[in-house]
């Protein structure tokens, strides 16, 4: 008989997340497609075409990169942990073999969050060469603060990934196609993602009603770190909002959780 | 080493929409799926729980297994308190659902490996293992489909394979030959008996009274979330009341026959349940003209007769007033 003193909850954990990461790959396609086809279409259109007719100024592109590599990072990120839960919750069970795993049920959704923020940033490191690629120069653009850059998207991918815990907990199946149109729609397009935060001053009680959405703060933490030279948020006070959104809906995304995995 | 005190568990009622005008929300009450149920379990028995659909055996498995809260009482398995220390229980325990629920994103072998994995086995110890497993359960050539590709009993011979992989010292199969041909059940039982030997504890539910009676040393007859007898299959056949059991179906309600077919000659029971009529008789062949007679007498007439030897099945039906099938 086995020695069950030789399971370590790290090895379970790691374990686990070998197992999410090696779906992943196998999805790869599938998942380049769903993540890049709508920050590629964006960038043709606004950052490309246009520009070039001149019906928009040539400096927008400097907006926009932000904005759409904060998309797909959030989208990717809150998608591949809420998707596949609700499925795993819903008709297929599949998540049992992980409940019934030696491991503190607290884990489990950690271990789903973290591969949220992996899939998030990797979506925001392979649409940033390719909005360069599609954009041409992007005005104002540094890749300077490398580190700072990655620091943003990993409290950005934390946040939306945490959120999709949580949305993936509190949603049935035949809600997902709801889900999209009433959460996340709204969200993008008054998320500051095609214009940045300061520009809203011109109808100052929207400037402050999208303090609540938390894309807000993804796409104007970008922008501190990439454009630094355009008005954007305090990056302090993005940092502050993100971790407060992680901090937020970790809490009720755990609560979520524990009712859907202990009936 | 594995015990229930006082268990119960409420699900909570689902909630019905108020209805536009009438004002009240109407709410019926929580499913009472387990009422006060109390087992103990001996390290090393192979153990049957037996009920109808709905007696609250999944759910009794649920709880020992740390998938499902109790509403109170207390749940013990390996001497560890399931509520309090869940990871430490599922260390110890290997689980057959009674849905199968592989990992859709692996393949067939790859399960095994990744479960494997979560419990922390050497990598050469799982894929030897696996092997031997998927060989036994006769699914090995189909180790790299996916899961999608198995048929319903192959996906519960994986389930099996699965729940087995890490040697568990207690293992538990809720109805785990539903769906499996007549050759995988007897496969699946020389496995079961294989473990039993060498000491694991076995907790099984099933729907089949041969299945339980041959393999279970120990039965638990559960409905309606409480516990109705627990012994050896041998003395709870001793307990089933009479020698027959005859079963009458009527062509109407058979209410008001029951007096006159107690008064048949060798009849020590009789229960009534909408068209049947259940006699248990001490000498089946004598009771049955005198029965007949009994419910012609009141206008009935007979559309069905069924004689069943005393088995765990005539207790089971005079427990709970109804069959398994
Ligand atoms: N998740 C749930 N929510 C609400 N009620 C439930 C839930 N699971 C089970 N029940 C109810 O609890 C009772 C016991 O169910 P359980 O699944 O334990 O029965 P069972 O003995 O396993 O039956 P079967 O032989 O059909 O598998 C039933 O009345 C059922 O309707
Ligand atoms: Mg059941």
């Amino acid at each position: 008989m086995i020695d069950d003193t030789r399971v370590t909850a790290s090895d379970v954990f790691v374990a686990m997340l070998a197992r999410d990461l090696r779906v992943a790959r196998r999805e790869i396609g599938f998942t380049l497609v769903r993540t890049l086809m709508q920050p590629t279409l964006l960038m043709i259109v606004f950052g490309y075409l246009l520009p070039k007719m001149q019906m928009l100024p040539r400096a927008y592109v400097t907006t926009l990169l932000p904005g759409v590599l904060a998309v797909s990072l959030a989208l990717s990120a809150v998608q591949s942990v809420a998707l596949p839960m609700v499925a795993s919750f819903g008709a297929t069970r599949e998540i049992e073999d992980r409940l019934l795993a030696p491991l503190a049920t607290h884990l489990v959704a950690l271990e789903l969050v973290v591969v949220g923020v992996i899939q998030g940033i990797v979506a925001g490191l392979i649409v940033l060469p390719l909005g360069r690629v599609i954009m041409g120069t992007v005005p104002g653009l540094t890749l300077s603060s490398l580190g700072l850059t990655l620091g943003m998207m990993i409290l950005s991918a934390s946040a939306f990934s945490t959120l999709g815990l949580w949305l993936g907990c509190a949603v049935n199946v035949n809600q997902i196609g709801l889900m999209f149109s009433f959460i996340v729609a709204p969200m993008l397009f008054f998320g500051c993602t095609y214009y940045p935060w300061d520009g809203l001053h011109v109808v100052p009680w929207l400037q402050k009603a999208v303090l609540l959405n938390p894309l807000v703060y993804v796409s104007e933490g970008m922008r501190g770190v990439l454009t630094p030279g355009v008005p954007h948020m305090d990056p302090a006070v993005v940092a502050f909002a993100l971790t407060g959104v992680t901090v937020i809906a970790w809490w009720f995304g755990l609560r979520a959780f524990y009712k859907r995995a202990v009936g | 080493m594995i015990e229930t005190i006082a268990l119960r568990k409420a699900y909570a009622a689902p909630l019905t929409r108020r209805r536009a005008g009438s004002g009240d929300a109407t709410r019926s009450g929580p499913v009472l799926a387990l009422d006060g149920l109390d087992i103990a379990i001996q390290p090393g028995e192979f153990f049957g729980l037996l009920g109808p659909n709905g007696a609250g055996k999944t759910t009794t498995i649920g709880i020992l297994t740390t998938r499902v809260r109790a509403t109170s009482g207390q749940a013990f398995v390996a001497g560890v308190d399931v509520a309090s220390h869940g990871e430490l229980v599922r260390r110890r325990i290997g689980v057959v659902p009674q849905r199968p629920n592989p990992d859709r994103g692996l393949s067939v072998l790859e399960n095994l490996l990744f479960h494997g994995a979560y419990f922390c086995l050497p990598r050469a110890f799982t894929a030897q293992r696996s092997g031997q497993l998927l060989e036994q359960l006769g699914i090995s050539d189909k180790a790299d489909a996916k899961v999608d590709e198995l048929s319903g009993g192959q996906q519960q011979r994986l389930m099996i394979a699965r729940a087995l992989l890490h040697e568990p010292q207690v293992i538990f199969l809720d109805e785990p030959t539903v769906g499996l041909d007549p050759q995988a059940r007897l496969s699946l039982w020389e496995i079961l008996r294989t473990l039993h030997r060498d000491g694991r504890t076995i907790v099984m539910t099933t729907h089949y009274m041969e299945e339980a009676d041959q393999l279970c040393g120990r039965l638990a007859i559960v409905d309606q979330g409480r516990l109705l007898a627990c012994d050896t299959p041998a003395a709870l056949k001793a307990r089933a009341p009479g020698e027959t059991l005859i079963d009458l179906q009527l062509d109407r309600p058979a209410d008001g026959a029951s007096d006159a077919c107690r008064a048949v000659p060798g009849v020590s029971r009789v229960d009534v349940s909408d068209h049947d009529v259940r006699a248990y008789c001490m000498r089946g062949g004598e009771a049955l003209p005198g029965l007949i007679k009994a419910v012609e007498a009141h206008g009935h007439t007979v559309r069905n007769i069924n004689l069943a030897k005393p088995s765990l099945e005539t207790l089971f039906i005079a427990l709970t007033g109804r069959r398994l099938d």
